[in-house]
């Protein structure tokens, strides 16, 4: 018998709820491992880098990557497995687009570890403790930690990628039509995303009931109303972001009576995801007068963290900058 | 040519003469691009839109087999159309043709900088061969153009311009405001500098247009709503209630003489209020249509119904007075416009020192048009107000005209009508009549001469602003002492005179902007509509489809009208016989398989162009109503829109090599 | 040297709607009037078509500034489609600021046909006023930290 292909799954910078993903395609898990060897699974299987390394390159038929790239030990592994692997698959929103975790785009490396190791109020930490790359105890043992990146990256800003399967997290169905294409052979063009190329409201269950002139007079935040079960939520006024979003999750969140936070990321003729999400709904905003257009806009408190919630890493500005210094932070 | 082939990509620089060529190195320029990505010849040439310039183009299409060509030279207004045309000749897709604007926005606005004007003549040459590039073939729709046209104003240019279009057997629809066609032309007594009688050519062109059986005379009528695009207009007409349907009315005028109220007493708009009106009434006896109008203002019996009504009863024809008329909206289809809504007089109480409205010895021009004419309210005698003939007339030019104060631009009429006025006034009265100007303007066929005529017919010219008007009698009803300073004798003057003329300019009507709006036009600041190019498209607007004449467009004289009249008339008759148009080449489509019917783009289409098809949702765009503005292209949050000429990818790649290049410059091309 | 040629020249890309500011651009070169040269034009149908993506598009690939012109409140050629460039405008600036760029480095003009001296005024502006801010240098900007610290 033929030696079965080899499979990776490896995370990065996550929440661990793409490695759930993989354990809810249930009895199907059982399919998948009897077509194939998984060789290398952090979270489910005790194995070490080096048994990587010791791996001959290519030998690995896929790795899936999910979790963004925020240290210079993801770096690293990243890169390993692309050695290793015939082909990388970006697993997940924070791989594909930088994800959840690359909101921290919007704070320095400073800003972020003054605040968790001193600020936050739920921080005890009277001796100003912080983690250092290197550390020598005075004893002779020196300890090493990995560099903690400015900017968090997408998987592709990072190595090559050769397919993308999106979501927060994907969907078990995407995933084994994903395992099944590449067993099979059937693989799509390279940099293709394994989801269809059309926006969400295309098989979203409210689409009868937007109307054709939606004229947003006022938005609201989803804690600000009982949303009506049936309805389109932008025709109650709270932005979704399914319009410019990939279908393909089966209309997850709105079956849980929540507007689409846009994890499927953009379609393919899309550059910046929140840009033109931006550009539609504030289109439709009911005012021609500058001061109350601005009035109804206010509505949305904070647009980046709507219309870019998963995608600051692959936007087209990719982080906040701090003007005139020529670098990133104060 | 066939899609997805590679480009190959001719640049030509052009030197427009020394324009382009004394600011830019054109020379480098062309080496320059010869450089770029895709360019397989580059050149420069004195003049490219000349023929020789032309033919480089198409041997090179030929000999090099190019399928893009980008022409950097003067604006996309002026040759775009000229190099899509030769592209087309030589048989490549007009559409695969850049313009690069390295005339307007660099040679000639940074001719003081020469080496950064070169350097962002690179750029923009730059950006232009990377949108090449990614241009695609257009096949251009075509729209069929309704035969029918719409005049709005019925004045000399309203006129000439439906009259030239009926005679060619089209038909008009001709919308005047007033209750009578004629205009200001209607007002005057003589036209400068021929002295033929206003009334004698004008009175037959109008009765003409009454009685054509092409065209459709509306008066007391106004445009309310304009919708559809050149081709297919649909006009929505306001028609006015005149309380008499005009239909029946024969224009005896017998309710006129019946009238409840025995003596004239409303002050007659058509003379300025010089003379009086009944309630019911014509404006001037030559008026057309010769129907009568109910002020509902003034008459009683439209106002509160309480009149025995003689009118009614004198009234020989059963129905033709109802003062149950209401307002009517009729609706035409029309497929070009022409609009000749003119101009309004300057109003002097802007400049209150000259008395106007306070001391009787004082009129407008306009007003003194109307003593001067035979059917005007003195019968042709010139009268004072107080009853008496003047002995010495003042006439000052430049009212509300060459001063910042009012207007700085020159009406162009009034040097002229002006001494035309002196002329009658000392013919008919034996004044002795003084010319306050700055400059004469008599640059026109007859003008100069009609200058030296009144000078030798005694008429005094003054070189100098009036400084002063002041009454000479304490309550200011007798003459006025005008001040100046005349220049060319170097001593201040004073001048009593019995009447003081304001040679009042000519304005933009009150409602252009409104009536700019309604049509989809531009105004200038003064007010007047703008066309499509000062000098090559005169009668054009932005608007296709919408043509100008007359003063709407600028202060002119009658012969100048009536010759832009005929240049709209012939403009639409173009488009008529060639019985369609192509439509815009950019207009939006929407890719079915990627939209997913979210709704977005189907409000923002300002000319509704796109529905729902109903099977499965999906966005469609009707291509004949789309005018290709881009605003569903960009909101669309999936971006499954795109639009020809300025798709995603060609203005993505343009924005690249437009900044790219100031950091490469020096450097050469990539 | 002249204050024009001393230190950096800002690059602005120039985003005109055909109509109204396209020509104001033109009609300004007829007159021969100056003004620096910092801008590049985009000619675009009407300001309704200025994709918010175009505007961040120019920053990311190293532009100064952005400036938008289109007709007034009222008179687009196309009805409204100011008023729509308008909305995306206000809610782009604040997302400009939330990434760390000045929002002053976008600008949006009702520029008519006949307002050349407008123009060349606000691009007179505008170009000073980048000047002061300095060189926005977004490449490098997201491009440096990235490689000192991948490198490290």
């Amino acid at each position: 018998m033929a030696e079965k292909p080899k499979v990776a799954f490896y995370w990065c910078a996550s929440c661990g709820g793409c490695e759930e993903s993989v354990v809810d395609l249930a009895e199907d898990i059982l399919t998948v491992v009897s077509l194939v060897d998984i060789a290398f699974w952090p979270v489910a299987i005790d194995m070490k880098r080096k048994d990587v390394e010791a791996m001959a390159d290519r030998s690995l038929t896929v790795s899936f990557i999910n979790g963004s790239v925020r240290t210079s030990e993801q770096r690293e592994m990243v890169e390993l497995l692309r050695r290793k692997s015939a082909f990388v698959i970006a697993y997940g929103a924070c791989s594909q687009y930088g994800g959840i975790p690359s909101l921290a785009n919007l704070h320095s490396k400073e800003e972020i570890f003054d605040w968790v190791y001193h600020a936050s109020p739920t921080v005890v930490n009277p001796a100003g403790t912080v983690p250092l790359e290197r550390f020598d105890d005075g004893h002779g043992h020196t300890l090493k930690l990995p560099t903690f990146y400015e900017t968090v990256r997408a998987l592709d800003q990072v190595i090559d990628v050769d397919f993308y399967l999106p979501g927060c997290p994907p969907t078990p169905k995407l995933l084994k039509e994903a395992v099944l294409a590449l067993l099979s052979g059937k693989l799509p063009p390279k940099g293709t995303v394994l989801a269809p190329d059309v926006a969400l409201c295309d098989e979203c269950p409210r689409r009868a009931t937007k109307p054709e002139k939606l004229a947003i007079a006022r938005f609201y935040r989803p804690h600000e109303i009982v949303p009506d079960p049936e309805k389109c939520f932008l025709a109650q006024g709270l932005p979704c972001m399914g319009i410019g979003t990939r279908k393909g999750c089966e209309a997850l969140c709105i079956h849980g009576n929540m507007p689409c936070t846009g994890c499927f990321g953009p379609t393919s003729r899309t550059r910046d995801h929140g840009a033109k999400i931006l550009s539609a709904l504030a289109s439709e905003v009911d005012a021609t007068d500058e001061k109350k257009i601005e009035e109804i806009l206010a509505g949305i408190p904070d647009p980046v963290g709507t219309f870019y919630r998963y995608g600051i890493a692959s936007s087209m500005l990719r982080r906040k900058i701090v003007e005139g210094n020529g670098g990133v932070s104060a | 040519m066939k899609e997805g082939e590679t480009p190959r990509i001719g640049v030509y620089v052009c030197h427009c003469g020394l324009n382009i060529a004394g600011v830019l190195s054109v020379k480098s320029l062309a080496e320059y691009a010869g450089r770029l990505p895709n360019v397989v010849v580059s050149r420069d040439y004195k003049y490219m839109c000349s023929d020789p310039g032309q033919e480089l183009i198409r041997q090179d299409i030929r000999e090099h087999g190019l399928n893009r060509v980008v022409v950097a030279a003067c604006s996309p207004f002026l040759h775009e159309e000229t190099f899509r045309r030769v592209c087309a000749s030589a048989g490549v897709n007009p559409y695969f043709y850049q313009m690069v604007n390295i005339r307007e926005h660099a040679a000639w606005v940074h001719s003081h900088e020469k080496e950064k004007a070169t350097r962002k003549a690179e750029d923009l040459i730059r950006a232009g061969v990377a949108r090449a590039a990614k241009l695609e073939p257009v096949v251009r729709q075509r729209v069929p153009i309704h035969p029918a046209v719409l005049v709005v104003g019925g004045g000399i240019a309203g006129i000439q311009a439906a009259l030239t279009l009926a005679d060619a057997g089209k038909k008009v629809y001709l919308v005047e405001r007033e209750p009578t066609i004629g205009g200001h032309m209607a007002q005057f007594d003589k036209t400068f500098p021929t002295l033929d009688c206003a009334a004698c050519i004008l009175t037959p062109k109008m009765t003409a247009v009454g009685n054509h059986p092409n065209i459709t005379l509306w008066t007391y009528s106004d445009v309310v709503k304009v919708d559809g695009s050149v081709g297919h207009f649909t006009v929505t007409v306001r028609r006015r209630p005149r309380y008499v349907h005009e239909d029946l009315c024969i224009g005896c005028l017998l309710c006129i003489e019946s009238c409840i109220y025995p003596d004239a007493r409303v002050a007659s708009e058509f003379d300025l209020g010089l003379g009086k009106r009944k309630p019911v009434y014509i404006p001037f006896p030559q008026a057309v249509p010769m129907k009568v109008v109910f002020d509902p203002e003034t008459c009683i019996a439209v106002k509160t119904g309480k009149c025995t009504r003689p009118c009614v009863d004198v009234c020989g024809v059963e129905g033709a007075i109802d003062f149950e008329q209401k307002e009517e909206f009729p609706q035409i289809e029309v497929g070009t416009i022409i609009l000749a809504t003119g101009f309004k007089t300057f109003d002097p109480h802007r400049l209150p020192f000259y008395g106007y409205g306070r001391y009787p010895a004082v009129y407008t021009s306009l007003e003194v048009e109307r003593l001067l004419n035979a059917s005007g309210p003195t019968g042709g005698e010139v009268v004072l107000r107080n009853g008496k003939k003047p002995e010495a007339v003042g006439i000052v030019h430049c009212i509300g005209s060459r001063d910042e104060n009012t207007n700085r631009y020159c009406s162009r009429v009034c040097c002229m009508y002006a001494m035309k006025i002196a002329h009658l006034i000392r013919e008919r009265t034996g004044a002795e009549v003084y010319n306050f100007y700055i400059d004469i303007r008599a640059p026109g066929k007859g003008f100069e001469e009609f200058y030296d005529r009144v000078q030798e017919e005694g008429v005094h010219f003054i070189r100098g602003k009036v400084g002063d008007v002041t009454p000479e009698t304490p309550d200011g009803k007798g003459r006025v002492v005008v001040s100046a300073d005349d220049t060319l004798l170097g001593r201040a003057r004073k001048i009593p005179l019995d009447m003081l003329v304001l040679a009042v300019g000519l304005e933009a009507q009150a409602d252009a902007n409104e009536v700019r709006r309604l049509f989809n036009i531009t105004c200038s600041e003064e007010g007047f509509f703008v066309e499509r190019h000062p000098k090559l498209a005169p009668v054009n607007t932005f608007t296709d489809g919408v043509f100008l004449a007359g003063c709407c467009q600028s202060p002119k004289d009658i012969p100048d009208s009536v010759a832009q009249a005929g240049a709209a008339a012939a403009e639409a008759l173009a488009l008529i016989d060639r019985g369609e148009m192509e439509l815009s080449p950019n207009f939006a489509y929407v890719s079915a398989e990627e939209c997913s019917g979210c709704k977005t783009c189907v409000p923002l289409c300002p000319y509704s162009a796109i529905t729902l098809e109903p099977e499965h949702g999906k966005a469609v765009i009707n291509q004949a109503l789309c005018k290709g503005c881009g605003v569903c292209v960009a909101a669309c949050p999936s971006g499954s829109i795109g639009q020809h000429l300025f798709e995603d990818a060609q203005i993505f790649d343009e924005i690249e090599a437009l900044i790219q290049g100031v950091a490469a410059n020096g450097e050469g091309a990539r | 040297m002249t204050p024009a040629t001393n230190g950096h020249d800002p690059k602005i890309v120039s985003l005109f709607c055909n109509w109204c500011t396209y020509i104001a651009a033109d009609s300004e070169g007829v007159s021969r009037k100056q003004y620096p040269a910092s801008t590049r034009v985009v000619r675009l149908m009407c300001s309704g078509r200025v994709d918010p993506q175009f505007v961040l598009d120019a920053f990311a690939k190293g532009a100064d500034g952005v400036l938008i012109g289109g007709c007034h409140p009222g008179d687009c050629h196309y009805s409204e489609g100011n008023y729509k460039n308008l909305r995306r405008y206000s809610l782009l600036k604040r997302v400009l600021t939330e990434f760390g760029i000045d929002p002053r480095r976008l600008r949006l003009e009702w520029i008519s046909a006949s307002e050349g001296e407008k123009l060349a005024k606000v691009i007179r502006e505008m170009t000073e006023e980048l000047r002061a801010l300095g060189p926005l240098n977004l490449p490098e900007k997201i491009a440096r930290p990235e490689a000192v610290a991948m490198e490290a």
